[in-house]
């Protein structure tokens, strides 16, 4: 038995090694990488020079760290929307609806098929000026209006409506976890419905709707086709000026340094917020 | 008992989901202070019933009145009655002082007052002090029973309602609770309303029990009435082993066609002609002569079962089996299946119609 055990001790570290090496490789090394690359100086291609912090100081005495606080507020603003936009169809889909909960997952899900761009450039025809809804005002209806498309608005509802699935299906999740006899006790206990939202509904369904916020929030920081498209960069997230940094400016570490500064902000984001919400707690796992 | 004042009365309560009818136009009359057990199996409609009672569902037809106010369509939460649920429905993000103090923040008690009052409906329930800020989901089973009590009666209704809250819990831990809650019952003299499939639960505790089957109210009455008196053979049959046998009355006499076997019977109810004998366990006795019962059948002696006090043996008589009872000091010894004598006399045992 003593012998089975330390075989079994031994062959654990083995067994984990191909998956190790793999994530060392293609997880970790470019990861620090990137890191290094931050800390070298302008427009150079080698990882052996003298590091400094000049391409950190670039960010904030260029435009880029504007860019970095669009990407932050227009997330923050597409979760806040998402999550009232979400509860009640996530309550729904959990609750009321019954057997048409299937088909209505469905036709929340058949959308991801399709490329982000081709969606993003079906609301361009929906908006865009003689397109399905101004030309229908205007041919119905006499109705002339300015055309939405190209501002900050219009980026917002492009966001929500990418990334609409990834805070609906774990706020599903969560609200379906909270018993309807819970629920049923609290009512009965004097509680009105909105104190039953409150004590009962809310914290219960906690872990579904963090993990939606979360998903949804990095996602949406690293929203790029949206502002491109349907904002007509009028505004540039910092995803944009990542990629301009490694392509057309040929600028390794400047762009390797807004990676790094946009990872410490969100994971900083991600774990203040798992620190107030432990979802292990929440789950009852500990 | 003395008599005492109607709280609850239902007229003609019907309960209908789509084409289904759960429960069908029940009549009852609960009075104050009583301890009252509604029993059926599942399916009969008890939970509904309970749910109606609690405000939880509206009925499809009938009344519910309560202290003489009609309170169908007064929701839940503005009723003063409460429910302790199957599933206990307690709060599993909540300590036990949070649980119990739940209807006490509701309606703003000031914090230091709702802390007073959790912890004397703990010393009450027999919870420890130190449990007050003790994570709910680490209670045990009987814990968990104790403030889901504690948390109802902080509610402070004028009925408690009962939702089999001790079908999950173990023969022994139960029969505790089951005298606890009695205890309680008495101590508060609040009306309690109790469902459960388990007619022994309903005997230990009931002032009156009412037996369900099929969404009607088929016998309402005292534990005794219920247990010496069943009016069908569905509810002499609820309460666990009893003998059965189809009868037909004859000149007087009873015949049982398929035991070829004529007996004396007991009081006649009016108008019977065809149904069932039943005779309890207890009152079937395994005789040594045949003179000792005024009722005697010869069959084989199958199997014997220790209870405790008494031994169980099984008797078969043709195809039927029998199950009788002896007092442990007249145990019969190496008689199995040798020939014995069951008898009983009439007046032990009960005419029941189909």
């Amino acid at each position: 038995m003593a012998d089975l055990g330390r075989q079994r001790a031994r062959q654990g570290p083995l067994n984990a090694l191909p998956v190790a090496i793999f994530l060392l490789i293609g997880f970790a090394a470019p990861l620090l990488g990137v890191i290094i690359f931050s800390f070298m100086p302008e427009r150079t291609f080698s990882l052996w020079q003298a590091p400094g912090l000049g391409n950190y100081a670039t960010i904030f005495t260029g435009t880029s760290y504007l860019s970095l606080l669009w990407s932050l507020g227009l997330a923050a603003v597409t979760v806040c929307l998402l999550a009232v936009i979400c509860y009640p169809i996530a309550y729904g889909l959990a609750r009321v609806f019954g057997r048409w909960s299937t088909l209505l997952t469905l036709l929340f899900t058949i959308p991801l098929f399709v490329s982000e761009n081709v969606r993003l450039y079906g609301w361009i025809l929906f908006f865009i000026k003689n397109g399905v809804m101004l030309g229908t005002l205007k041919s119905l209806f006499g109705i002339e209006m300015e055309s939405w498309l190209f501002t900050e608005g219009m980026i917002v509802l492009g966001m929500v409506y990418v990334y609409l699935p990834f805070m609906l299906f774990p706020m599903t999740l969560g609200v379906s976890m909270v018993p309807q006899e819970t629920r049923d006790a609290a009512f009965d206990l004097g509680a009105s419905k909105w104190q039953v939202f409150r004590e009962v509904d809310l914290p219960l369904a906690m872990p579904g709707i963090m993990i939606g916020f979360l998903l949804s929030f990095v996602l949406a920081v690293g929203a790029l086709v949206e502002a491109k498209v349907l904002g007509g960069q009028r505004v540039i997230p910092i995803v944009h000026d990542i990629e301009l940094a490694f392509t057309y400016a040929q600028n390794w570490p400047l762009g390797s340094a807004m990676a790094v500064l946009l990872m410490v902000v969100v994971a900083t984001f991600v774990l203040l917020v798992l620190r107030r919400f432990d979802l292990d707690t929440i789950l009852g796992r500990r | 008992m003395t008599t005492r004042s109607p709280v609850l009365e239902l007229r003609g309560i019907t309960k209908t989901f789509g084409t289904f009818t759960a429960v069908h136009g029940i009549d009852l009359t609960i009075a104050e202070g009583e301890f009252f057990t509604i029993v059926g199996p599942s399916g009969s409609g008890k939970t509904t019933m309970l749910r109606m009672l609690a405000g939880l569902e509206s009925p499809s037809a009938g009344d519910i009145l309560l202290r003489g106010q009609r309170v169908n369509d007064l929701p839940a939460n503005k009723r003063p009655t409460c429910m302790v649920f199957q599933s206990l429905a307690l709060f599993p993000h909540r300590t036990v002082g949070q649980n119990i103090e739940f209807p006490l923040k509701i309606r703003d008690v000031p914090a230091a007052e709702r802390k007073a009052r959790a912890l004397q409906l703990m010393a009450q329930l027999r919870l420890p002090e130190s449990y007050y800020g003790k994570n709910v989901t680490k209670c045990s089973g009987g814990e968990r029973q104790r403030v889901a009590l504690a948390r109802a009666l902080a509610y402070n209704p004028d009925i408690l309602f009962f939702d089999e809250p001790l079908s999950a819990i173990d023969y022994k831990l139960r029969k505790t609770l089951e005298k606890e809650l009695k205890d309680i019952h008495r101590e508060t003299g609040k009306t309690f309303v109790y469902i459960t499939h388990s007619l022994e639960e309903a005997m230990v505790m009931s002032d009156r029990i009412g037996v369900m089957r099929l969404g009607h109210m088929v016998q309402v009455g005292t534990p005794n009435e219920i247990y010496t008196a069943p009016n069908s053979k569905f509810v002499s049959e609820f309460i666990g082993d009893v003998n059965i046998m189809p009868v037909r009355l004859n000149g007087g006499r009873l015949v049982s066609d398929e035991l070829g076997a004529e007996f004396l019977p007991p009081a006649v109810p009016t108008g019977f002609s065809n149904g069932h004998l039943v005779v309890r366990p207890e009152s079937l006795r395994v005789l040594d002569r045949r003179d000792e019962a005024e009722n005697v059948l010869t069959g084989t002696l199958y199997n014997e079962y220790a209870l405790g006090s008494r031994i169980q043996y099984q008797v078969r008589v043709g195809e039927r089996v029998f199950i009788a009872e002896r007092l442990r000091q007249q145990a019969l010894t190496g008689r199995l299946d040798t020939e014995v004598l069951v008898g009983w006399n009439a007046r032990d045992s009960i005419l029941v119609s189909d």
